[in-house]
């Protein structure tokens, strides 16, 4: 339950991190940690090379851009929790960012970490993909748009290539009725399965290997969700009719 | 980085997590490590005031910040902070694995939260497991020190 051995970088600029992204052979970015730490610990992830973007200063914001809210790459879970801004504009974010695990993670855990770490069963990588949301990817090659449909590629897997950093992620405005709920074990733990609704979109998490869009009125079709110790794949098929029917309730 | 208020040279070798460091580098054993994998909360610590887990970060990063553990809290002899001293007055601990992760969760909570409900409260300490499961007593205790620190 220790880290492997890697060696540590800690740039103090973006375009330094970048460098570093596009010169080393399996290097993988440390954000927030409260995922890819875990994985160090248990061995699941031995990179190389780790590049703390935590010493990079100014990439902390969350702002107002184009009818939407844009995070930045440092912007703590628990400061977008409590930010006015994505709570006026994004209120969806704001109760999604709620769903994710306990404060105390979420005080060192970031937005774009969770969207960038891309596991199947977390919340934000849904709520992006159902908003119609993008992300910055960065590299010294220069900025790259990339959309939330074509963002996620398989379990823990994104289209950013390896010297890219995701410096942002754009939330459009929740506008109409949105909810996000979600069935668990136990309190903060991860999802068996959770739905979105916003603008009139139904983005489903925790059974498929990527978040996806589903048709309400059928969402379980060409589903084939995993089973573990904690659900089977018919509970999952169950909780997503469940789950859809709630937040179209809501 | 500073630690409890005295400065301290960071590991040499990357690896090493906080959590660690802590305990086995500057022998601040108060800290707890259960899970090391960011579950259980016990070896919850305050990063610049802000809790978190030590052993979901790496003692190089806490490099240029200050560190609070659990033997911060009170000097030896001196009178308990009001946190420690409401789990005393209310029986918030069994066998007390887990009591200095929740006692600094708590301090950040009520940082947060000075006066809180109790639904603030159940959020607030729901990253901590207690495996004796006196949960009704730290509840009580949260509020209760909630009530002294408002003194």
């Amino acid at each position: 339950m220790k880290p492997p051995r890697f060696e540590y970088h800690a740039p103090s600029t973006v375009e330094e991190a970048c460098e570093l992204l596009g010169s080393l052979e399996d290097a993988k970015v440390l954000a927030g940690g409260q995922s890819l730490i875990p994985l160090l610990n248990f061995r699941l992830a031995q990179p190389a090379h780790l590049v703390d973007i935590n010493r990079l200063s100014g990439l902390d914001a969350i702002y107002e851009r184009d009818g939407g809210v844009a995070v930045q790459a440092l912007a703590r879970q628990a400061a977008v929790e409590d930010s006015e801004v994505a709570a006026r504009v994004c209120p969806l974010l704001t109760a999604a960012v709620r769903l994710v695990a306990h404060r105390v993670i979420r005080n060192r855990g970031t937005v774009c970490g969770s969207i960038a770490h891309a596991d199947p069963a977390s919340e934000l990588p849904a709520v992006l993909l159902a908003l119609g949301g993008h992300v910055i990817g960065r590299s010294a090659r220069g900025d790259r748009i990339i959309d939330a449909g074509d963002l996620f590629k398989g379990v823990f897997e994104t289209a950013l290539e390896a010297d890219e950093l995701l410096v942002e992620a754009w939330f459009p405005a929740s506008s109409g009725a949105f909810a996000i709920v979600e069935e668990s074990r136990r309190h903060g733990d991860f999802a068996l399965a959770g739905a979105v609704r916003a603008l009139g979109r139904l983005a489903l998490f925790g059974v498929a290997p990527t978040p996806v869009l589903a048709d309400a009125a059928n969402p379980g079709r060409g589903l084939q969700p995993s089973g573990d110790l904690e659900a089977t794949p018919e509970f999952r098929l169950h909780l997503v009719r469940v789950l859809t029917e709630r937040v179209f309730a809501a | 980085m500073k630690v409890n208020g005295s400065l301290h040279a960071p590991p040499l070798d990357p690896r090493r997590l906080l959590s660690d460091h802590l305990r086995h580098d500057l022998g601040l054993t108060g800290t707890h490590v259960g899970c090391e994998h960011g579950v259980c909360g016990c070896c919850t610590v305050l990063l610049d005031g802000e809790p978190v887990r030590s052993c979901l970060m790496l003692a190089v990063q806490a490099e240029g910040h200050e560190v609070s553990t659990v033997e911060g809290l009170a000097a030896a002899g001196a009178p308990l902070h009001p946190v420690q001293q409401a789990f005393h007055e209310c029986q918030g601990l069994q066998c007390g694995f887990c009591t200095p992760g929740f006692l600094m969760s708590v301090v950040g909570l009520l940082a947060q939260h000075p006066d809180p409900t109790p639904e603030q409260v159940e959020e607030g300490i729901a990253g901590n497991l207690c495996r004796c499961t006196g949960y009704a007593s730290i509840r009580r205790a949260v509020h209760r020190a909630a009530e002294l620190s408002g003194k």
